[in-house]
Formats: C-alpha cells, sequence, structure tokens
C-alpha cells in the first residue's frame, strides 16, 4: 500500500497541500483529478520525493520517503517509474540513448547487445519501432509521450506515475495512450498513479479515482461511485465534460 | 533609516546564502568526483569542450594582449632607454596577472555561460528531474565532470595564453620596436623566475573551480522557462567575471 498522510506544502504564503490524505492500493490504475493549479503535480513530485514536505508523510511498506536520504532514497526511487508532463527526454540525446539510459546507469550486467534488444523491445511496445536514431526536437508530443513511456518502464518499475499524459493530444493519440498505460499495466502488473484533467479518460482506464480539491482529497472512490456521486466539487468538475455538446450555430 | 539597515540585512543575508549555495554545491561536486560511478565519457566531453574548443579564442586573444602588451610597454621604455626589459615586463605580466585572468574571463563567457544554459534548460524542462527519478545524482553526473574538467583545463589554457602572449610581443619587440632579440631573451632570464609561473597556474586553477561551479550553480537555480535560463546565463558570466577578478586581488596579495 502507498500511503499518504497528512500532507501539507506551502511555497512562500501558497499553500498548495493542506493536509491530504490517500490510500493508494497497489496492483491498480488510481487517477487523481483536480482542476488546474490545484497541486496534482505537487502531490506527484511528492510521491517520488522531488519535494519534501513541510508536514506529513509518503509511506511506502510503511516506510516514510521522505526521512530517507542519500543512497536509501535512491534504492526506493528505483522501484517507480515516471512519466513526465513533456516527457522531459534528454534533448542531447537520441530516442535509443535515452531509453538505454536507465539501463547503462543501473543494469551494469547486460551486455550491450542485451541492450540494444531491450530498448527495441521496449519501443515496440509502445508502437514506435525504428525511431532509434531520431532527436526528441523530430518527435510529435505523443511520440515523446510515448519514447517517455518506453523510457520509464525499462527497469520493469513496481509502481508507474503519469504526469497529465494525454495533455495536449489529440484524441485519437490520447486513446492510444490510455491503451498504453493499461497494457503497462498488466505488463509489469504494476501500481498505476496518473495526475489528470481528463475526464473521459480517467473513465476509460481508472480503477479508483480520487478527487483533489483545496489541497486535500475531497472524495475517492470507483469510477462507478465517482459518476454517481453528489459530491458539489465533483458534480462541477464532471457536468461540462460529460454533458452533451452544442454545435455552435445551430 | 530602519529600512535602510533592513534593506541592507538582506542583502548580507543574500550575499551569505549564494555564497553557502556556491560552497555546498563545490564540495558536492568535490566528493562526487572521488565516489564511483565515475564518469569518463562526461569528463572526456567536457575536456574536448572547454579545453580543445577554447583554443583557438585563447590563442587570438593571448597574440593581441602580449603584442600590445610589447608596443605600450616598449614606447613607454623607450623614453628613458629602458626598451630592453619590454620581454621581461610582458613576461611577468602575463605569468603572474593576464594569462590567468583573461583566460579566466574567456572560459567565463564561453564555457560558464554554455553551463549555466545547458543545465538551465535541463532544469526547467525537468530533465534534471528526470534524472533524480532515474536514481542518478545530477551533482555526479552533471558538475563534478564539469568542475574537474574546467580545473584542470584553465592552467593549461592560461599556458597556452602565456606562449601566445610571448610570440605577440615577440614580433612586436623585435620587428617593429627593433629591440635586440638577444637582449629581450636574456632580460626573461634575468627577471622571470619559475615561482612567477607556478604562482600563475594556481591562479588559473582558482579561476577554473570559479567559472565552473558558479556556471553549475546558476543553471541549477534557473527557474521559469527561457527567460530564467537567459538570466542564469548572463548571471554566470557576471558573477564569475566579478568573482575573478575579486579572487585575483586577494591571491595576489597571499602571493607575493
Amino acid at each position: 500500500m502507498l500511503e499518504i498522510k497528512g500532507l501539507e506544502k506551502k511555497f512562500g504564503s501558497l499553500h498548495v497541500l493542506k493536509g491530504l490524505d490517500l490510500e493508494i492500493p497497489l496492483g491498480q490504475i488510481t487517477v487523481i483529478i483536480g482542476g488546474s493549479g490545484t497541486g496534482k503535480s505537487v502531490l506527484l513530485k511528492h510521491i517520488v520525493g522531488l519535494i519534501k514536505p513541510d508536514r506529513g508523510q509518503v509511506l511506502l511498506d510503511k516506510r516514510d520517503l521522505n526521512q530517507l536520504g542519500g543512497e536509501a532514497l535512491k534504492r526506493e526511487r528505483m522501484r517507480f517509474g515516471l512519466l513526465f508532463q513533456d516527457a522531459a527526454l534528454f534533448d542531447s540525446m537520441s530516442v535509443f540513448e535515452n531509453i538505454a539510459f536507465p539501463l547503462r546507469e543501473h543494469r551494469s550486467d547486460l551486455a550491450e547487445a542485451e541492450v540494444v534488444e531491450l530498448v527495441k523491445r521496449k519501443l515496440l511496445q509502445v508502437k514506435l519501432p525504428g525511431i532509434e536514431e531520431k532527436y526528441p526536437s523530430e518527435l510529435s508530443g505523443g511520440m515523446r509521450k510515448r519514447v517517455g513511456l518506453a523510457r520509464a518502464t525499462v527497469l520493469d518499475p513496481e509502481i508507474m506515475l503519469y504526469d497529465e499524459p494525454t495533455t495536449g493530444l489529440d484524441p485519437i493519440t490520447t486513446k492510444a495512450i490510455d491503451e498504453l498505460i493499461v497494457q503497462t499495466q498488466q505488463d509489469l502488473d504494476a501500481t498505476s498513479v496518473i495526475i489528470s484533467h481528463d475526464i473521459q479518460s480517467t473513465l476509460r482506464i481508472a480503477n479508483r479515482i480520487a478527487m483533489l480539491h483545496d489541497g486535500k482529497i475531497v472524495a475517492s472512490g470507483s469510477p462507478r461511485e465517482f459518476l454517481e456521486s453528489e459530491h458539489k466539487v465533483v458534480r462541477d468538475f464532471l457536468t461540462p465534460a460529460l454533458e452533451r455538446i452544442e454545435i455552435n450555430g445551430s | 533609516m530602519i529600512t535602510a539597515i533592513a534593506r541592507s540585512w538582506q542583502l548580507v543575508l543574500s550575499f551569505v546564502s549564494e555564497l553557502g549555495s556556491f560552497l555546498t554545491l563545490f564540495y558536492e561536486a568535490l566528493v562526487a568526483c572521488f565516489r564511483p560511478p565515475f564518469r569518463w565519457k562526461q569528463f572526456l566531453k567536457q575536456l574536448e569542450f572547454i579545453g580543445v574548443h577554447s583554443s583557438f579564442i585563447i590563442i587570438l586573444t593571448g597574440l593581441f594582449t602580449g603584442a600590445v602588451l610589447a608596443l605600450q610597454s616598449g614606447k613607454a621604455f623607450r623614453l628613458f632607454n629602458a626598451e630592453a626589459v619590454t620581454g621581461s615586463v610582458v613576461a611577468l605580466s602575463l605569468m603572474r596577472e593576464l594569462s590567468p585572468v583573461m583566460t579566466g574571463l574567456m572560459v567565463a563567457a564561453r564555457c560558464g555561460s554554455a553551463m549555466a544554459a545547458e543545465i538551465g534548460t535541463m532544469n526547467v524542462t525537468q530533465q534534471v528531474d528526470a534524472l533524480k527519478v532515474m536514481s542518478v545524482d545530477p551533482v555526479s553526473y552533471l558538475i563534478s565532470p564539469r568542475v574537474l574538467a574546467t580545473t584542470i583545463m584553465m592552467p593549461l589554457l592560461s599556458i597556452v595564453f602565456t606562449v601566445t602572449g610571448m610570440i605577440g610581443s615577440y614580433i612586436v619587440a623585435i620587428g617593429i620596436l627593433g629591440i635586440n632579440d638577444a637582449i629581450y631573451f636574456d632580460k626573461i632570464d634575468q627577471y622571470v623566475e619559475m615561482q612567477d609561473v607556478w604562482d600563475g597556474l594556481i591562479k588559473a586553477t582558482c579561476f577554473g573551480v570559479i567559472v565552473a561551479v558558479v556556471g553549475c550553480q546558476r543553471g541549477f537555480q534557473a527557474r521559469g522557462g527561457a527567460e530564467g535560463v537567459g538570466r542564469a546565463t548572463t548571471q554566470a558570466v557576471v558573477y564569475a567575471s566579478v568573482s575573478i577578478l575579486v579572487s585575483d586581488y586577494f591571491l595576489t596579495a597571499f602571493m607575493y
């Protein structure tokens, strides 16, 4: 169980997280939704230890990640994979070098031929075979996300984190990324935590949904429970996304 | 009055905090140099970037600095028939002061700015965070190879600056001012000591540390997209240049 207890974070006078509590069950896809600027990405950075909280705990197997430092934190981070919002690919490296990077850093036991084989396999899994020699600047947003996913999963992490994986993508690419997330979840048997404000995408892939509002989780449950929720914040968030589209001029 | 004192106190605090940040990063980079994994590929890449790729600009500035120094000092010494010491004055000026300082300023402009821009861009595009998430220490991967390579390359570039400066000085002194070349070399031999060479190299090594640490630290602190990276790059050059000139005074006072 990945457990977040009483998480608080302030940036100057801006109180972003106000005692946030959340339980993330292992082996499932949990989507954390909320409006823009509500602190979803800040929460994700706390989970992986990129930001230290002012108060509260992030417990993985009952160990507080924020109390760890140096080598212990590095070891725990090896259990995570993170797909950044803009993929955060190393722009001075080719696609091959990007995906091979974690292998070269942490799997020195692998021969170069095995690294090449693994990278090729990962690119095939994200449906981008044959782009090894391209550079991130030559890729579209959707392709960059898929290469980022290949890099994040190349060490077979136990917990996959996604920071707004479908933001800025067209509906077809969004669906393809959704399918990849589900596929990755099944292949790795991993726990997935997704930050999103794309409600349709969320309902398509989530096992559990948690709603972040005003620095706290205000509602959580299965997609069905979420759709039936009477909580005002949840209703306000869901209604515009689910109502029928009025065509301009009709 | 109270506001002025409060502002001054804030400035002092901010200076101390920045200085602490530079020293902490230098310490971390130094420790990472001696802790595996050793980043040979990054280190050699930086040696090439800082050393080999800076050679041309160092040769060019060295040549003309030596030439103009010989021209100015030669003409001034001629007023009281002492032009024979032109070579030794140029040699001492270059070795003790101009080579390390000018090389430091050139490397700060060319490489310190590039370090700040590269690391700053990586920072604002979350590439540094990506390294951390992949359990790769950004200090060991990005900073240590740069600090080590600059520290090693700066004295070597300073030697290149001195040698080309002396060539420029020789051309002007012998070719234009008509000084006898045997006397030119004899006076250099008479006045220049090995300690002058060592002092210049020690200064260059210190300036190398300053350029790399300032460039990397500014890059690490970059926030706010392209504007933030631009600001970090400018600050890297300004901070490094000022630090070189200020520390040069104290190093000189300590050495002589």
